[in-house]
Protein backbone atom coordinates (compact mmCIF):
# COMPACT_ATOMS: atom_id res chain seq x y z
CA UNK A 1 0.00 0.00 0.00
CA UNK A 2 1.20 3.63 -0.59
CA UNK A 3 2.48 5.73 1.57
CA UNK A 4 -0.33 8.34 0.53
CA UNK A 5 -3.28 5.75 0.90
CA UNK A 6 -1.93 5.38 4.52
CA UNK A 7 -2.29 9.27 4.70
CA UNK A 8 -5.97 9.11 3.25
CA UNK A 9 -6.89 6.55 5.74
CA UNK A 10 -5.15 8.27 8.51
CA UNK A 11 -6.66 11.68 7.48
CA UNK A 12 -9.95 9.87 7.18
CA UNK A 13 -9.87 7.93 10.64
CA UNK A 14 -8.43 10.23 12.88
CA UNK A 15 -8.20 13.56 11.23
CA UNK A 16 -4.74 13.65 13.30
CA UNK A 17 -1.14 14.67 12.50
CA UNK A 18 0.64 12.94 9.82
CA UNK A 19 4.22 13.00 8.99
CA UNK A 20 4.55 13.47 4.85
CA UNK A 21 6.76 11.50 2.66
CA UNK A 22 10.56 11.75 3.98
CA UNK A 23 12.92 11.19 0.75
CA UNK A 24 16.94 11.07 0.77
CA UNK A 25 17.09 13.03 -2.70
CA UNK A 26 18.92 15.92 -0.86
CA UNK A 27 18.00 19.56 -0.08
CA UNK A 28 14.25 19.74 -1.35
CA UNK A 29 13.36 16.27 -0.98
CA UNK A 30 9.85 16.25 0.52
CA UNK A 31 9.50 16.53 3.89
CA UNK A 32 6.03 18.33 5.54
CA UNK A 33 3.45 17.76 8.23
CA UNK A 34 -0.04 17.25 7.09
CA UNK A 35 -2.55 18.75 9.36
CA UNK A 36 -6.65 18.53 8.93
CA UNK A 37 -6.11 17.94 5.27
CA UNK A 38 -3.76 20.82 4.95
CA UNK A 39 0.29 21.70 5.54
CA UNK A 40 0.26 24.48 7.69
CA UNK A 41 3.67 25.53 8.00
CA UNK A 42 5.29 26.74 4.76
CA UNK A 43 8.29 24.48 3.23
CA UNK A 44 10.50 27.34 2.88
CA UNK A 45 12.01 29.56 5.79
CA UNK A 46 11.59 32.53 3.28
CA UNK A 47 8.13 33.44 2.31
CA UNK A 48 6.52 33.10 -1.08
CA UNK A 49 6.22 35.64 -3.69
CA UNK A 50 3.49 36.07 -6.07
CA UNK A 51 4.95 37.84 -8.64
CA UNK A 52 7.44 34.82 -9.36
CA UNK A 53 4.33 32.69 -8.55
CA UNK A 54 2.77 33.93 -11.00
CA UNK A 55 5.86 33.40 -13.74
CA UNK A 56 6.11 29.56 -12.16
CA UNK A 57 2.58 29.14 -12.81
CA UNK A 58 2.49 30.27 -16.44
CA UNK A 59 5.86 28.88 -17.39
CA UNK A 60 5.28 25.23 -18.89
CA UNK A 61 8.24 23.69 -17.92
CA UNK A 62 7.68 24.35 -14.40
CA UNK A 63 3.82 24.92 -13.43
CA UNK A 64 1.94 24.44 -16.39
CA UNK A 65 -0.88 25.09 -14.51
CA UNK A 66 -3.18 26.53 -17.41
CA UNK A 67 -2.98 23.35 -19.46
CA UNK A 68 -5.56 22.44 -16.96
CA UNK A 69 -6.94 25.54 -15.40
CA UNK A 70 -8.19 28.53 -16.37
CA UNK A 71 -6.89 31.27 -14.38
CA UNK A 72 -7.80 34.97 -14.15
CA UNK A 73 -4.22 35.91 -15.98
CA UNK A 74 -3.77 37.69 -19.26
CA UNK A 75 -3.38 34.27 -20.75
CA UNK A 76 -4.80 32.47 -23.98
CA UNK A 77 -6.48 28.92 -24.50
CA UNK A 78 -6.56 27.78 -20.43
CA UNK A 79 -7.43 24.02 -20.63
CA UNK A 80 -10.54 22.92 -18.69
CA UNK A 81 -9.31 19.45 -17.22
CA UNK A 82 -9.12 20.98 -13.87
CA UNK A 83 -11.50 23.30 -12.34
CA UNK A 84 -11.27 27.53 -12.83
CA UNK A 85 -8.81 28.78 -10.20
CA UNK A 86 -10.71 32.36 -9.77
CA UNK A 87 -11.22 32.98 -6.11
CA UNK A 88 -9.70 29.99 -4.88
CA UNK A 89 -7.72 32.52 -2.36
CA UNK A 90 -11.45 33.10 -0.74
CA UNK A 91 -12.37 29.33 -0.68
CA UNK A 92 -9.14 28.02 0.50
CA UNK A 93 -6.35 28.61 3.06
CA UNK A 94 -2.90 28.84 2.27
CA UNK A 95 -2.11 25.97 3.85
CA UNK A 96 -4.89 24.21 1.92
CA UNK A 97 -3.71 25.75 -0.97
CA UNK A 98 -0.27 24.17 -0.11
CA UNK A 99 -1.28 20.61 0.33
CA UNK A 100 -3.32 20.64 -3.18
CA UNK A 101 -0.18 21.90 -4.80
CA UNK A 102 2.41 19.53 -2.80
CA UNK A 103 0.17 16.69 -3.61
CA UNK A 104 -3.57 17.04 -3.90
CA UNK A 105 -4.17 13.03 -4.65
CA UNK A 106 -3.33 13.18 -0.87
CA UNK A 107 -7.21 14.48 -0.73
CA UNK A 108 -8.56 12.40 -3.88
CA UNK A 109 -6.39 9.42 -5.18
CA UNK A 110 -7.88 9.06 -7.83
CA UNK A 111 -7.21 12.54 -9.00
CA UNK A 112 -5.42 13.49 -12.57
CA UNK A 113 -3.55 16.69 -10.72
CA UNK A 114 0.17 15.82 -11.02
CA UNK A 115 2.31 16.37 -7.54
CA UNK A 116 4.61 18.97 -7.83
CA UNK A 117 6.81 18.24 -4.23
CA UNK A 118 6.72 14.33 -5.24
CA UNK A 119 9.57 12.67 -5.95
CA UNK A 120 8.78 8.94 -4.66
CA UNK A 121 6.19 6.06 -5.59
CA UNK A 122 6.27 7.02 -9.20
CA UNK A 123 6.72 4.79 -11.96
CA UNK A 124 8.99 4.67 -15.35
CA UNK A 125 9.67 8.22 -14.64
CA UNK A 126 12.08 9.64 -17.61
CA UNK A 127 15.68 9.36 -16.60
CA UNK A 128 16.23 13.11 -16.36
CA UNK A 129 13.67 13.88 -14.06
CA UNK A 130 14.08 10.37 -11.27
CA UNK A 131 14.64 12.21 -8.49
CA UNK A 132 13.16 15.04 -9.22
CA UNK A 133 9.98 17.02 -7.56
CA UNK A 134 8.33 18.95 -10.43
CA UNK A 135 8.21 22.22 -8.10
CA UNK A 136 10.88 23.05 -5.51
CA UNK A 137 9.93 23.91 -1.85
CA UNK A 138 10.42 27.91 -2.81
CA UNK A 139 8.58 27.13 -6.11
CA UNK A 140 5.66 25.39 -4.30
CA UNK A 141 5.39 28.21 -1.69
CA UNK A 142 5.68 31.36 -4.79
CA UNK A 143 2.56 29.59 -6.39
CA UNK A 144 0.89 29.13 -3.31
CA UNK A 145 1.28 33.01 -2.42
CA UNK A 146 -0.29 33.93 -5.42
CA UNK A 147 -3.23 31.67 -5.56
CA UNK A 148 -3.71 33.28 -2.63
CA UNK A 149 -4.53 36.31 -4.02
CA UNK A 150 -6.95 35.28 -6.20
CA UNK A 151 -10.11 36.48 -4.20
CA UNK B 1 -36.46 21.34 1.84
CA UNK B 2 -38.56 21.51 -1.23
CA UNK B 3 -37.31 24.39 -3.23
CA UNK B 4 -33.95 22.59 -3.37
CA UNK B 5 -35.15 19.36 -4.44
CA UNK B 6 -37.02 21.27 -7.00
CA UNK B 7 -34.12 23.44 -8.40
CA UNK B 8 -31.76 20.55 -8.99
CA UNK B 9 -34.65 18.31 -10.75
CA UNK B 10 -34.72 21.77 -13.01
CA UNK B 11 -31.38 22.20 -13.37
CA UNK B 12 -31.03 18.22 -14.07
CA UNK B 13 -33.42 18.66 -16.91
CA UNK B 14 -31.91 21.62 -18.67
CA UNK B 15 -29.13 20.25 -18.70
CA UNK B 16 -30.35 17.42 -20.19
CA UNK B 17 -32.19 19.15 -22.61
CA UNK B 18 -28.70 20.81 -23.52
CA UNK B 19 -27.19 17.55 -23.72
CA UNK B 20 -29.85 16.68 -25.93
CA UNK B 21 -29.78 19.71 -28.31
CA UNK B 22 -26.08 19.75 -28.64
CA UNK B 23 -25.64 16.09 -29.60
CA UNK B 24 -24.08 15.91 -32.98
CA UNK B 25 -25.01 13.12 -35.14
CA UNK B 26 -21.39 11.59 -35.89
CA UNK B 27 -22.90 9.00 -38.06
CA UNK B 28 -20.23 6.27 -38.36
CA UNK B 29 -17.43 7.86 -36.88
CA UNK B 30 -18.96 6.99 -33.54
CA UNK B 31 -20.23 3.37 -31.98
CA UNK B 32 -22.35 3.05 -28.75
CA UNK B 33 -20.81 6.68 -27.32
CA UNK B 34 -17.40 6.06 -28.50
CA UNK B 35 -16.10 8.82 -31.06
CA UNK B 36 -13.15 8.78 -33.37
CA UNK B 37 -10.28 11.21 -33.38
CA UNK B 38 -12.52 12.11 -36.68
CA UNK B 39 -15.55 14.46 -34.09
CA UNK B 40 -12.72 16.01 -31.89
CA UNK B 41 -10.90 17.53 -34.99
CA UNK B 42 -11.68 20.59 -36.53
CA UNK B 43 -13.77 20.91 -39.41
CA UNK B 44 -11.01 22.05 -41.64
CA UNK B 45 -8.79 19.49 -40.63
CA UNK B 46 -12.07 16.83 -41.50
CA UNK B 47 -12.09 18.19 -44.56
CA UNK B 48 -8.58 17.76 -45.07
CA UNK B 49 -8.91 13.95 -44.53
CA UNK B 50 -12.13 13.31 -46.27
CA UNK B 51 -10.29 15.21 -50.00
CA UNK B 52 -7.60 12.90 -51.33
CA UNK B 53 -6.18 15.51 -52.84
CA UNK B 54 -5.66 17.54 -49.64
CA UNK B 55 -5.08 14.98 -47.73
CA UNK B 56 -1.35 14.78 -46.95
CA UNK B 57 -1.53 11.28 -46.23
CA UNK B 58 -2.04 10.26 -49.90
CA UNK B 59 1.55 11.08 -50.48
CA UNK B 60 2.23 7.79 -48.22
CA UNK B 61 -0.12 5.91 -50.21
CA UNK B 62 0.95 6.48 -53.34
CA UNK B 63 4.90 5.70 -52.25
CA UNK B 64 3.48 2.43 -51.17
CA UNK B 65 1.37 1.53 -54.37
CA UNK B 66 5.08 1.86 -55.66
CA UNK B 67 6.95 0.01 -53.13
CA UNK B 68 4.20 -2.76 -53.59
CA UNK B 69 5.59 -3.61 -56.77
CA UNK B 70 8.89 -3.31 -56.65
CA UNK B 71 11.46 -6.39 -56.12
CA UNK B 72 13.56 -6.11 -53.62
CA UNK B 73 16.02 -8.48 -51.85
CA UNK B 74 17.73 -12.09 -52.09
CA UNK B 75 14.53 -14.07 -53.62
CA UNK B 76 14.02 -11.11 -56.47
CA UNK B 77 10.10 -10.96 -55.15
CA UNK B 78 8.06 -7.69 -54.32
CA UNK B 79 5.13 -8.02 -52.16
CA UNK B 80 2.95 -8.37 -55.27
CA UNK B 81 5.15 -11.53 -56.14
CA UNK B 82 3.17 -13.55 -53.43
CA UNK B 83 -0.12 -11.21 -52.51
CA UNK B 84 -0.94 -9.92 -56.42
CA UNK B 85 -3.83 -6.85 -55.91
CA UNK B 86 -3.54 -5.32 -52.56
CA UNK B 87 -7.16 -3.90 -53.02
CA UNK B 88 -7.97 -8.22 -52.24
CA UNK B 89 -5.33 -9.51 -50.42
CA UNK B 90 -4.97 -6.56 -47.78
CA UNK B 91 -8.61 -5.94 -47.15
CA UNK B 92 -9.46 -6.47 -43.44
CA UNK B 93 -5.65 -6.20 -42.26
CA UNK B 94 -6.20 -2.84 -41.05
CA UNK B 95 -9.44 -3.86 -39.04
CA UNK B 96 -8.29 -6.90 -37.41
CA UNK B 97 -4.50 -5.98 -36.47
CA UNK B 98 -2.67 -6.29 -33.96
CA UNK B 99 -3.00 -10.24 -34.42
CA UNK B 100 -1.19 -12.93 -32.53
CA UNK B 101 1.77 -14.84 -34.76
CA UNK B 102 2.05 -18.12 -33.34
CA UNK B 103 5.81 -18.80 -34.66
CA UNK B 104 6.64 -15.83 -32.68
CA UNK B 105 4.40 -16.29 -29.20
CA UNK B 106 3.50 -12.82 -29.30
CA UNK B 107 1.39 -9.95 -30.91
CA UNK B 108 2.43 -8.49 -34.41
CA UNK B 109 1.73 -5.29 -35.40
CA UNK B 110 0.81 -4.69 -39.52
CA UNK B 111 4.73 -2.55 -39.39
CA UNK B 112 6.38 -5.77 -37.94
CA UNK B 113 4.61 -8.10 -40.35
CA UNK B 114 5.50 -6.25 -42.99
CA UNK B 115 9.56 -6.33 -42.00
CA UNK B 116 8.69 -10.14 -40.92
CA UNK B 117 7.98 -10.64 -44.58
CA UNK B 118 11.20 -8.34 -45.81
CA UNK B 119 13.04 -10.71 -43.63
CA UNK B 120 11.72 -14.41 -44.36
CA UNK B 121 10.40 -14.20 -47.81
CA UNK B 122 12.11 -11.36 -49.54
CA UNK B 123 15.66 -11.70 -48.21
CA UNK B 124 15.32 -7.82 -47.70
CA UNK B 125 16.63 -5.91 -44.71
CA UNK B 126 13.77 -4.66 -42.78
CA UNK B 127 12.61 -1.14 -43.16
CA UNK B 128 13.95 1.37 -40.08
CA UNK B 129 10.86 2.15 -37.55
CA UNK B 130 9.60 5.71 -38.68
CA UNK B 131 11.42 5.48 -42.08
CA UNK B 132 9.44 6.54 -44.88
CA UNK B 133 8.90 3.35 -46.72
CA UNK B 134 7.60 1.50 -43.26
CA UNK B 135 4.94 4.31 -42.77
CA UNK B 136 4.28 4.24 -46.73
CA UNK B 137 3.75 0.56 -47.11
CA UNK B 138 1.99 0.36 -43.54
CA UNK B 139 -0.30 3.16 -44.44
CA UNK B 140 -0.91 1.58 -47.99
CA UNK B 141 -1.62 -1.74 -46.69
CA UNK B 142 -4.10 -0.67 -43.75
CA UNK B 143 -5.75 1.79 -46.03
CA UNK B 144 -6.67 -0.87 -47.61
CA UNK B 145 -9.35 -1.64 -45.10
CA UNK B 146 -10.57 1.95 -45.15
CA UNK B 147 -14.12 1.98 -44.06
CA UNK B 148 -14.34 -1.77 -42.92
CA UNK B 149 -15.15 -1.54 -38.73
CA UNK B 150 -11.97 -2.20 -36.71
CA UNK B 151 -12.70 -5.86 -35.24
CA UNK B 152 -9.33 -7.12 -33.57
CA UNK B 153 -9.52 -10.88 -32.27
CA UNK B 154 -8.99 -10.30 -27.90
CA UNK B 155 -9.42 -13.70 -26.70
CA UNK B 156 -8.14 -17.32 -27.56
CA UNK B 157 -3.68 -16.69 -27.57
CA UNK B 158 -4.40 -12.91 -27.53
CA UNK B 159 -5.93 -13.05 -24.18
CA UNK B 160 -2.78 -12.49 -21.70
CA UNK B 161 -1.47 -9.62 -24.17
CA UNK B 162 -5.25 -7.83 -24.01
CA UNK B 163 -4.95 -7.82 -20.30
CA UNK B 164 -1.25 -6.16 -20.31
CA UNK B 165 -2.20 -3.71 -23.29
CA UNK B 166 -5.29 -3.26 -20.35
CA UNK B 167 -2.83 -3.17 -17.42
CA UNK B 168 -0.48 -0.62 -19.49
CA UNK B 169 -3.03 1.61 -20.13
CA UNK B 170 -4.74 2.08 -16.67
CA UNK B 171 -0.83 2.31 -15.35
CA UNK B 172 0.45 5.81 -14.58
CA UNK B 173 3.55 6.55 -15.05
CA UNK B 174 5.86 9.30 -15.47
CA UNK B 175 6.79 12.55 -13.10
CA UNK B 176 3.50 13.98 -13.78
CA UNK B 177 1.81 10.47 -12.79
CA UNK B 178 -0.84 10.28 -15.35
CA UNK B 179 -2.19 7.44 -17.17
CA UNK B 180 -3.98 6.91 -20.19
CA UNK B 181 -7.63 6.63 -18.77
CA UNK B 182 -6.63 10.49 -17.06
CA UNK B 183 -7.02 12.30 -20.31
CA UNK B 184 -8.90 9.90 -22.96
CA UNK B 185 -11.28 8.44 -20.66
CA UNK B 186 -11.96 10.90 -17.49
CA UNK B 187 -11.16 14.16 -19.72
CA UNK B 188 -11.97 13.75 -23.30
CA UNK B 189 -13.58 16.99 -24.92
CA UNK B 190 -12.21 18.54 -22.20
CA UNK B 191 -9.37 21.27 -23.53
CA UNK B 192 -5.43 20.34 -22.52
CA UNK B 193 -4.39 24.11 -23.05
CA UNK B 194 -5.44 24.70 -26.74
CA UNK B 195 -5.80 21.25 -27.54
CA UNK B 196 -8.93 19.27 -27.17
CA UNK B 197 -8.58 16.21 -25.23
CA UNK B 198 -9.46 12.88 -27.85
CA UNK B 199 -10.67 9.31 -26.56
CA UNK B 200 -7.17 8.02 -28.40
CA UNK B 201 -8.90 6.04 -30.95
CA UNK B 202 -6.08 4.16 -33.21
CA UNK B 203 -8.14 3.91 -35.93
CA UNK B 204 -7.16 6.14 -38.45
CA UNK B 205 -3.00 5.43 -38.23
CA UNK B 206 -0.78 5.81 -39.09
CA UNK B 207 -1.66 9.61 -39.45
CA UNK B 208 -0.82 12.81 -40.76
CA UNK B 209 0.16 14.90 -37.88
CA UNK B 210 -0.26 18.15 -38.64
CA UNK B 211 1.67 19.57 -35.55
CA UNK B 212 4.87 17.41 -36.91
CA UNK B 213 3.96 17.75 -40.65
CA UNK B 214 4.69 14.12 -41.66
CA UNK B 215 2.85 11.07 -41.48
CA UNK B 216 3.64 9.38 -37.87
CA UNK B 217 2.93 5.50 -36.43
CA UNK B 218 1.06 4.95 -33.69
CA UNK B 219 4.15 3.90 -31.59
CA UNK B 220 5.33 7.16 -32.27
CA UNK B 221 2.37 9.46 -31.08
CA UNK B 222 1.89 6.78 -28.01
CA UNK B 223 5.45 7.60 -27.27
CA UNK B 224 4.79 11.33 -27.70
CA UNK B 225 2.62 11.07 -24.68
CA UNK B 226 4.61 9.34 -22.94
CA UNK B 227 7.47 12.14 -22.89
CA UNK B 228 4.14 14.53 -22.37
CA UNK B 229 3.68 12.87 -18.79
CA UNK B 230 8.07 12.54 -18.27
CA UNK B 231 7.90 9.12 -18.79
CA UNK B 232 10.60 6.92 -19.72
CA UNK B 233 9.32 5.66 -23.29
CA UNK B 234 9.33 1.55 -23.92
CA UNK B 235 12.52 0.52 -26.09
CA UNK B 236 11.68 0.84 -30.14
CA UNK B 237 9.38 -1.98 -30.88
CA UNK B 238 8.47 -3.05 -27.65
CA UNK B 239 5.58 -5.50 -26.96
CA UNK B 240 4.52 -3.39 -24.46
CA UNK B 241 3.75 -0.91 -27.61
CA UNK B 242 2.23 -3.52 -29.48
CA UNK B 243 -0.31 -4.99 -26.37
CA UNK B 244 -1.18 -1.55 -25.79
CA UNK B 245 -2.35 -0.79 -29.60
CA UNK B 246 -4.47 -3.81 -29.60
CA UNK B 247 -6.25 -2.72 -26.29
CA UNK B 248 -6.10 0.38 -28.75
CA UNK B 249 -7.68 -1.25 -31.48
CA UNK B 250 -10.61 -2.53 -29.12
CA UNK B 251 -11.21 0.68 -28.01
CA UNK B 252 -11.57 1.56 -30.93
CA UNK B 253 -13.99 -1.56 -32.26
CA UNK B 254 -16.79 -0.82 -34.69
CA UNK B 255 -15.42 2.82 -35.51
CA UNK B 256 -14.10 2.68 -39.22
CA UNK B 257 -10.15 2.34 -40.57
CA UNK B 258 -9.47 5.66 -41.66
CA UNK B 259 -5.89 5.33 -42.52
CA UNK B 260 -4.28 7.64 -43.04
CA UNK B 261 -6.41 10.32 -40.32
CA UNK B 262 -5.53 14.17 -40.31
CA UNK B 263 -5.16 15.06 -36.80
CA UNK B 264 -3.71 17.85 -35.01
Amino acid sequence: MTSRFVHLLALGLIGGVVQGATAAEGPSAPNYEIKDYAIPSPLTSSPGSPERGRAVILERELGNCLACHAIPLDAEFPGSVGPPLAGVGARLTPAQLRLRVVDSKVLNPASAMPAYFRSSGLNRVQAEYVGKTILTAQQVEDVVAFLATLK
Amino acid sequence: MRRPRMAAVLCTAALLCAAWVQAEDWGRYAVDGRRSGYTYAAAETRAMQDDEFDNPGSLWLARGAELWQTAEGQAGKSCASCHQEAAASMRGVGARYPVFAPELGRLVNVEQRINQCRREHMGAAPWATESEPLLAMTAYVKHQSLDLPVNPAIDGPAAPFFARGRHIYHTRRGQLDLACIHCHEMNHGNMLRAQRLSEGMSNGFPAYRLKWQTLASLQRRMEGCMRDVRAEPYADGAEEYVDLELYLAWRARGLPVETPAVRN
